[in-house]
């Protein structure tokens, strides 16, 4: 498939889609104008197709620099009339939350919707958060989806629902729905409204108290309204099985119920609710008589079963409510088919459990995610470390930040000691350097820096902070895929753009060190790390490397191989030990070989062998390499 | 129809993911319902990486332990961490060129020799094919093409749900075009080489 089938296919159509595909798909067929967000696994896809799309159809798109500001964007786009869609990782959420709380307040004209993709199992994230919890605090409706196709169909009614009661949606997927693909069936596109008016209503869009009293009012009375819609709505939907004992279900965790279900032939009945918030109460309470007990399967947190057991409170009702907190289900992580089978036997007293399944008693080696042959982070993380040595500073705090070069965590760089959020390195530096006398020295990558980093470095240096700072700079959004960032000379849309200076923010923010480095030359590197170590206040290195997996399409024609001499090598191993670089191993007889088709030929091994064993080697057009 | 459940297992930059679309929309095209689930990100960095799918009937492409009709390992080491998806009917295809994990050397468990490999999958199903993809890849013209090696040698294995011709089609749908010759050739080669295994 082309990803611009995705925009011109027709209604009736069908296409093997992603659920973050399926969104984008929904986003035509309901004629969003304006989308935004900052790129987070598991939605980044979403983005991806869309930079690809949004020109050819009309849309405004960007990659905003953080998930607050693509809130912000989008919703002044809705409050101009158009239709706009913003959508984000569930941690993404918190980020946005300032003003996504008081956006349920000022509402919107166009219609809106706030994807938040979580990722139970915490595939690659800090947390597993719930962001259903999002639509409870900010009072605004909630939708779930289980696969893509209800993706799409999802997005368009949230944006007539949206429309008609002038408030924003939350659509939520997880993991397992983002990433899940299966057949899509199009409808028709929307033709995309180009420019939007926006009509000055400041009692409407200003929320100072006095106005935010009342914005609250209406908004509780709009959500009383919807009530009436999510307990009629077909989007909750009942699968009647015969029995007496039913299950309550939503988004990816009805699919492991249908399928438990219908495969063991299960005599039960299982209400699934996509509309789920406001939640609606009547509907569960029509379920509930029809059944004895009822076990509530969702991930992550017990948010609809307190509901239920809400429900079953105030009608007074005789009914056994199973499910996370009487420990029927667990209470953390994404499920699948067996745990919901070997939970609904512990709800029955009985054993169930799938076939016999086969182990292995052999113990296996793990197999962590690394970074890349030849990439620049394990380049900088090498030379902080033997410079620190060099200096004899030992008692070295490392604070972390979000992206690829968190793996510095794994043996042997042992460079991420601390980590909250995105941006954290630099925030929790600064409480470092008060509350220790230790040296402190931070990592935090170039889209990072843009998206957190910049108010917690102005804290640093009026705050007369110590610590040095590394700003990973790799021209990329690297884990997620490779967006662009403010730091490139393109936007979201592959369109020219302004390039924002990183070394001339950094000035801005009052830092007097500021170096940039290739992290490729190492000697180079290590003495500017080691003025860096020495300066007192906070020292900025500007570690600049392309990431590799965009750099080597330049590299390819560079005719070098980079070979260890057998005859100078003592296999001291400090390449395979020290370096660690996934191109570099030793052969069964102890010898160190290099992989041609893995080395990137970053040279790094070259300058940091002690016996200069290593070198490189050119070779023909037609040689060896292949 | 009862779905085919199918784990296909391997390293980060295999190419799995690739594979398990053409198989999905090979399915589309079929007419056959399908279900695929990946994990993207942080676990691409040559870290483990697993599809599901199941093709007919379902409404998760997650498989119960045990279940997998098909486990299509793209690494030795991977099949061996799979092996609770496999049952004693389930067909295992499997390349035989491991890929060392990174940390290799400072691991508590060293990596099993590819004959202990064997023998624990074969301890559980007699339906075991190993082939070197690696080599075929590189015979039919570039390593890279080791995925439709994997996935030649998938459409031989009996009661497979997709004919050839439909997975051929779909792999022109997705390949770069001046790929295709190789892929074809890889695709060809990883199918022959299973067949005569089966038979």
């Amino acid at each position: 498939m082309n990803i611009k089938e995705i925009l011109t296919r027709h209604n009736k159509d069908k296409l093997f889609l992603m659920g973050n595909e399926a969104a984008v798909r929904g986003a035509l067929e309901a004629g969003v104008a304006v989308a935004s967000t900052y790129p987070g696994t598991p939605s980044s896809e979403i983005g991806d197709v869309l930079s690809v799309l949004a020109h050819d159809a009309g849309m405004y798109f960007e990659f905003s620099i953080n998930e607050k500001v693509a809130l912000e964007v989008s919703a002044a786009a809705a409050a101009s009339g158009l239709r706009s869609f913003t959508f984000m990782k569930h941690v993404g959420v918190n980020v946005a939350a300032d003003s996504l709380v008081s956006l349920a307040y000022t509402s919107v004209r166009g219609g809106m919707v706030i994807l938040t993709a979580d990722d139970p199992s915490i595939f690659s994230s800090q947390n597993e958060q719930d962001n259903r919890h999002y639509a409870r605090l900010a009072n605004i409706p909630l939708l779930e989806a289980s696969n893509p196709q209800e993706v799409k169909d999802l997005m368009k009614y949230a944006y007539q629902l949206s429309e008609e009661f002038e408030i924003p949606i939350i659509l939520r997927t997880t993991t397992r729905v983002s990433h899940m693909r299966s057949v899509v069936e199009f409808g028709p596109l929307t033709k995309i409204k180009g420019k939007g008016h926006f009509d000055k209503d400041p009692q409407r869009f200003v929320p100072v108290p006095a106005a935010a009293r009342i914005m609250h009012k209406n908004l509780v009375e709009k959500m009383d309204k919807i009530t009436v819609l999510s307990n009629n709505s077909s989007l909750n939907q009942v699968y009647d099985q015969g029995g007496h004992i039913g299950i309550i279900t939503s988004g990816s965790a009805f699919n492991y119920a249908m399928d438990v279900v219908e495969e063991n032939e299960l005599p039960v009945n299982i209400l699934k609710l996509t509309f789920t918030y406001p939640f609606p109460e009547k509907k569960v309470l029509e379920f509930l008589e029809n059944v004895e007990r009822v076990l509530v399967v969702e991930e992550v947190d017990p948010v609809m079963e307190k509901e239920v057991l809400a429900v079953i409170g105030k009608h007074g009702l005789k009914k056994r409510v199973h499910g996370k907190l009487d420990g029927t289900l667990p209470m953390i992580y994404e499920f699948n088919p067996d745990i919901v089978l070997e939970g609904f036997g512990r709800m029955m007293g009985v054993e169930l459990s799938h076939k016999g399944t086969s182990h292995t008693s052999i113990g296996l080696p793990n197999r962590p995610p690394t970074l890349c042959p030849g990439c620049p982070h394990r380049a900088a993380y090498f030379e902080v470390k033997q410079t620190a040595a060099n200096l004899g500073i030992d008692d070295l705090i490392f604070p972390t930040d979000i992206g690829c070069y968190t793996l510095g965590i794994e043996s042997p760089y042992e460079v991420a000691d601390y980590l909250l959020s995105m941006g954290s390195s630099i925030g929790t530096s600064c409480g470092f350097s008060k509350a220790t006398d230790q040296a402190v020295v931070s990592f935090i990558g170039d889209s990072t820096f843009f998206h957190a980093g910049i108010p917690p470095l102005i804290n640093a240096v009026h705050n007369k902070n110590h610590f040095v700072l590394v700003i990973l700079d790799n021209r990329t959004t690297a884990m997620t895929g490779g967006q662009p960032h403010p730091g490139l000379p393109v936007d979201g849309m592959g369109l020219e753009a302004p390039e924002m200076s990183i070394p001339d923010i950094v000035k801005a923010c009052g830092v007097e060190f500021v170096e940039t480095i290739n992290p490729l030359n190492v000697k180079k590197s290590q003495e500017t790390f080691e003025k860096a170590l020495q300066f007192e206040g906070v020292a900025v290195v500007i570690s600049q490397y392309p990431c590799m997996l965009i750099k080597s399409r330049a590299e390819r024609g560079k005719n070098v191989i980079i070979q260890v001499q057998d005859d100078k090598c003592i296999n001291c191993n400090t390449c395979v030990m020290e370096l660690t670089c996934p191109a570099i191993y030793t052969r069964d007889d102890g010898k160190i070989r290099i992989d041609p088709l893995m080395c990137r030929k970053c040279n790094v091994c070259v300058q940091t062998c002690p016996e200069k064993a290593i070198r490189a080697k050119r070779i023909d057009k037609a040689g060896e390499e292949e | 129809m009862k779905p085919y459940p199918i784990y296909i297992s391997g390293v980060g930059g295999q190419g799995i993911i690739k594979t398990s679309v053409i198989l999905g929309e090979s399915a589309m095209k079929k007419g056959l319902p399908v279900v695929v689930g990946e994990i993207h990100g942080m676990s691409q960095r040559g870290g483990v990486v697993s599809t599901q799918m199941k093709i007919g009937k379902s409404y998760s492409p997650l498989i119960e332990q045990g279940g997998a009709d098909l486990l299509l390992a793209f690494e030795p080491l991977e099949a061996l961490r799979a092996i609770n998806m496999v049952n004693e009917n389930s067909y295992v295809v499997m390349n035989t060129a491991p890929i060392y994990p990174f940390n290799i050397r400072q691991s508590e468990h060293p990596y099993p020799d590819l004959s202990t490999i064997l023998g624990e999958l074969q301890s559980q199903t007699k339906k075991v094919i190993a082939m070197d993809a690696e080599d075929i890849a590189k015979k039919a013209g570039h390593i890279l093409s080791l995925n439709m090696v994997m996935l030649g040698g998938a459409a031989a294995v009996p009661a497979f749900p997709l004919d050839k011709e439909i997975i051929i089609e779909s792999m022109q749908d997705n390949l770069p075009e001046r790929s295709i010759p190789i892929n074809m050739k890889a695709f060809e080669e990883g199918f022959r080489y299973c067949s005569q295994q089966i038979k």
